[in-house]
This record gives structure tokens, C-alpha cells and sequence, in this order.
């Protein structure tokens, strides 16, 4: 499986909420070789702005990559400047990407800006599939994730849902299953491999980490690993190629 | 036209190379760059043993730069030997190996290790503004500079480069001390120590605190400081900070620089070294420049 470096052509760049963009950008190499759970790097054209964002690919439709971020900071908020027509250059896919086990009970479980990467997922696994979303308060995506299992919903207003967080939901519902697929911040990680072990679940985690290369030359983006890294013999798994996917016990986070 | 040039004694086919700890020891950007294109592979400091480096976050964003706390993490000399260098091997492209140590020891181990090894030259990492024994403090200190430096070349049968902090208040005087020292070339600047707050949350970016700073925002610095080393010296520089295309890396040739390292801009662009070897040959063809050693402090 080949990264590659492109000048992508946006398809499509829309608000989906009120700080999170979609963006359809058409880039075949990248969309061809790309599974669920892989990121991208994509380069801000102002060039104060030196680093590539690392942003995880939503869906992969066709020859175009699909991304879901939100426009939080300095990069992200030019990412959501662009428009249809435009050109933006993006290297991908990068990182492992969730292993499929086929034919079992999967709860997905996705946090906030961690919830974009399970829908590609969603779409490709076969099974019963239970879906959690936790949000802060504005939903988004949730409607899209319907067509491809059940979908429950927790939010931090209790506006949507079960107030609370997503292992507040998983109690409330009463889900179980044979897998956990999850992504998001790391303290809803924690809890879901605390859950998983105590529950007997294998759970795999997608993390984040602030990155330079995202091809794992620099060593910014390590977490503590439980195994020594294949890098520097070390406890330090590479988020950005070892990752961002671990199996929950290979991780100490 | 020629691109070639002669470093301490060794003949590289082109004065480009890439700065420690920006390309690891190229396996990664292998993918990307036709690694056979470069000078030389500078690899990523390597220790007598593996360090684990700094908690994370090690990376920050800052304007036209960026902050990094990485701590020299590295797999110890051993790995490296039997793994990188034989990696590297396969290319035809020169090899620096970046050295780095807590004590006088521990540089000692490294040099002595690669006696045996078919490398080109020898950066010692006396300026890392991330490990807080070792390291920075033999580089601010001429005395300790001069005395490490001497130490290095009574141990080692390579060219021995050291690689200078930009945070001191002369940097002549310490480019001087590691010529009297016996040093080959000397190789500036490492980054400049900084510090990123998070407003909002009222915290440190990074977990270390401080980190050291790179990219574009730090090249006016290097010009600097590259141009003032090249008239306290006779050995010859690699120079390098925040060179992100052809004309940054004429301009630190032009200060005095013999070689230059691309670092930062391997992030941005991973095709970056060899875009700015190509931008190099059509400025020297667009001039009327026969030889890349007519520019070399060329600055009038």
C-alpha cells in the first residue's frame, strides 16, 4: 500500500455544523489504496503555516476522499475557506487504518472530531453494528451513520440523546459486542479500554497526537507503548505509522 | 557545470543534505525522494543506547516555524549499525551520522563504534536545546566546546563536524573553539530554544516547556550567524535553518557555507531536497555559473 503525494482537486467544501466542514476532495491514488480509519496530510497553502494537518478520512467515495474537520484553529479555519474548484495539496493515505474482522457484534464508538473516520468503517464491515456517538452539544454525522446500523447518541447538554458521555450511553442502552472500533479524545479512550478489558472486548482505539512528518521520520507524535517500537527499541510507538489504530492493550494511555 | 564539493576531504556530488533528525535516517522519505539525488543523508542523532526521548506533546506549530521537544529519542548505536546504515548502503549518496551524548563517555562510545564503519564523516550533536545534560551545555561554553571537541577527535579516525547552538552570545568565539579543538567543519545553526503557551487552557504546548525552534522564521538567523562563523574559521560549514528552497540555500553558500542542510521544509514538502538541488543548477545555468565552489562566500 503506496502513499502519494498530490495536488487534489475539492469537490465539495460545506458546513455541517456550526464549525464543522465536509469536503470531498478528488484524489484517485489516495482514494484507491485507502482504508478505513487511515489519515491524510493535507497542506495549508499559507505558508506561515508551515504543518500539514493530519486529518482522518471520512469516506472514500468513488476516486475522492472525504474529510470531516472542524475549524478550530489557524489551518483548519483556512481548510474551510476553500472552495469547489480549488487545489490542495494532500499526501495519503497514511497510518494503518482499523482491521476488519468480519461477521460479529461491533459497537463503533467515536468522540466529538473522533466520530468522521468510523463512517468509511461502518460502510464496510458486515455484521450487527451499534453505533455511539458522543457530542458536546451539536450533532453531526448522525444521520448518515443510520444507514448502516444503529444509532445511539450521548451528549454532554443532554440536549440529544442520553446526557452524558459514550460509556453513559453504552449503560443506558445496555450494547455489547464481540468489537469495539473507536476514536476520539483520549480521556473517552482511557475509559473505553478500561471498559473493553473489564468487559472482555477486544477494542481498538484510534488516537491523535500532534505530528510534523506523519510518515514517522520526526518521532513528534510517540505514545507509550507496551511493546518495544519497532523504531528506536524504545516503549514509543509512532502515532502517525505504527497508529493512529492500536489494539487497546498495545497502548498505555 | 559543477555541483560537487569537496568537505574536509571528502567529495560529495552535490552540497545538499538534510538536517539530523528531520529525515531519520531516510527510510521513511525513501518513498518520496530519490534518496540517490543528495549530497548526503545526515541521520538522526544516534546515542551509545536507546533514549526515549521527551513526553509528548514534543511538536508545536508557531508562525513561519515550529517548536520541538523530541529529546533525541533514537535506538542506540547498535540498531543503528546493523539496521540504518546498511539501508543507507544501497544508495549512492553520502553518510553523516549524527552523534549525541549525556557525557563525555557516552560521546566517546559512539565515535569509537563507528571507527569501524564505512561512513563519511562525523556531526556531533553538542547543541541540542532539548536534553538537559550533555548536550546543550558543552555547547554554550567555548571551554567545554574546545575540550569535547579534542576529546572526540583523539577517539575517532572520521572527519569530525560539531554542530554549533545559535544560543550564545558570540558565535565566532565558539566556532574558533571548535577549530582549536581540531575540529573538520563545523555545521550551524541548530535550533533556537523557544517556548508556546496555550492561552485558553493557560499551559505549556509543549510537555517539556521550552523546544527548539525551526523553519522559515529562524533563516535570517543562520544567514547571520553563518557568515560571522565563516570569517572566524578556515574549516569549512554546513549551514542550515529554515531553508525551504533553492534561494534560502544559496543564500547561506553565498554567507560562507560549503554544504546545507534542508530540515523543516522535509515536513512541508517531502520532495523539498531535491526540488532545491534542481533550483540551485537552473540559478547556476541562468547565471553563467560554471562551478557551485565560485558561490561559496561569494557575498560582496
Amino acid at each position: 500500500m503506496s502513499k502519494s503525494l498530490v495536488e487534489g482537486t475539492i469537490v465539495s467544501n460545506e458546513p455541517i455544523s456550526s464549525d464543522c466542514y465536509s469536503m470531498f476532495i478528488s484524489a484517485a491514488d489516495i482514494a484507491n489504496a485507502a482504508v478505513p480509519g487511515q489519515f491524510i496530510n493535507v497542506y495549508i497553502n499559507d505558508g506561515s503555516k508551515l504543518l500539514p494537518r493530519p486529518i482522518s478520512i471520512c469516506e472514500i467515495v468513488d476516486d475522492k476522499v472525504r474529510i470531516v474537520f472542524r475549524a478550530v484553529g489557524g489551518g483548519t479555519k483556512e481548510l474551510a475557506t476553500y472552495k469547489a474548484g480549488e487545489v490542495v495539496r494532500v499526501m495519503g493515505p497514511l497510518g494503518n487504518g482499523y482491521p476488519l474482522e468480519q461477521d460479529k457484534s461491533y459497537m463503533l464508538i467515536g468522540g466529538g472530531i473522533g466520530i468522521p473516520p468510523l463512517l468509511e468503517l461502518s460502510k464496510r464491515l458486515k455484521g450487527d453494528i451499534n453505533i455511539v456517538l458522543g457530542y458536546r452539544d451539536e450533532i453531526f454525522l448522525a444521520d448518515e451513520f443510520a444507514k448502516y446500523g444503529k444509532v445511539y447518541i450521548a451528549s454532554e447538554d443532554g440536549k440529544t440523546g442520553v446526557k452524558g458521555n459514550v460509556i453513559d450511553a453504552i449503560n443506558e442502552y445496555d450494547l455489547s459486542a464481540d468489537i469495539i472500533y473507536s476514536c476520539g479524545p483520549t480521556p473517552m479512550l482511557r475509559g473505553l479500554k478500561a471498559y473493553g478489558s473489564e468487559h472482555n472486548i477486544k477494542t481498538y482505539l484510534s488516537l491523535e497526537e500532534r505530528m510534523a512528518c506523519g510518515i514517522g521520520a520526526c518521532l513528534g507524535c510517540v505514545t507509550k507503548s507496551t511493546d518495544v517500537d519497532s523504531h528506536s527499541h524504545v516503549n514509543n510507538k509512532r502515532v502517525c505509522k505504527d497508529g493512529p489504530v492500536f489494539e487497546a492493550s498495545e497502548v498505555d494511555l | 557545470m559543477n555541483l560537487s564539493v569537496n568537505y574536509a576531504g571528502v567529495t560529495f556530488k552535490n552540497p545538499i543534505t538534510v538536517a539530523s533528525g528531520t529525515f531519520g535516517s531516510g527510510v521513511e522519505y525513501s518513498e518520496f525522494v530519490d534518496l540517490n539525488r543528495l549530497g548526503a543523508v545526515t541521520t538522526k542523532g544516534v546515542a551509545d543506547r536507546p533514549w526515549e526521548g521527551n513526553p509528548t506533546p514534543r511538536i508545536a506549530e508557531t508562525y513561519g516555524g515550529m517548536l520541538n521537544a523530541v529529546g533525541l529519542q533514537n535506538p542506540g548505536i547498535d540498531v543503528f549499525v546493523e539496521r540504518d546504515i546498511p539501508f543507507l548502503k544501497q544508495y549512492d549518496t553520502g553518510i553523516i551520522v549524527n552523534v549525541c551524548g549525556h557525557s563525555e563517555e557516552e560521546y566517546v562510545n559512539v565515535v569509537e563504534r563507528l571507527n569501524d564503519v564505512d561512513v563519511d564523516m562525523l556531526e556531533i550533536n553538542v547543541s541540542c536545546p532539548n536534553v538537559k545534560e550533555g548536550g546543550i551545555a558543552f555547547g554554550t561554553d567555548p571551554k567545554q566546546l574546545n575540550h569535547v571537541t579534542k576529546l572526540v577527535k583523539s577517539h575517532s579516525n572520521k572527519p569530525v563536524i560539531m554542530k554549533l547552538s545559535p544560543n550564545v552570545t558570540d558565535i565566532a568565539e565558539m566556532a574558533r573553539a571548535a577549530e582549536d579543538g581540531g575540529a573538520d567543519g563545523i555545521s550551524l545553526i541548530n535550533t533556537i530554544t523557544g517556548m508556546k503557551i496555550d492561552v485558553d487552557r493557560r499551559k505549556f504546548v509543549l510537555a517539556n516547556q521550552t523546544g527548539g525552534l525551526s523553519g522559515p522564521a529562524i533563516h535570517p538567523v543562520a544567514v547571520r550567524m553563518v557568515y560571522q562563523a565563516s570569517h572566524a574559521v578556515k574549516i569549512p560549514i554546513i549551514g542550515m535553518g529554515g531553508v525551504m528552497n533553492a534561494y534560502d540555500a544559496l543564500e547561506l553558500i553565498l554567507a560562507g557555507a560549503t554544504m546545507v542542510s534542508v530540515g523543516t521544509a522535509n515536513f512541508i514538502n517531502p520532495n523539498a531536497t531535491v526540488e532545491i538541488i534542481d533550483g540551485i543548477e537552473e540559478y547556476m545555468k541562468k547565471n553563467g555559473v560554471d562551478d557551485i565552489n565560485d558561490l561559496i562566500g561569494a557575498v560582496e
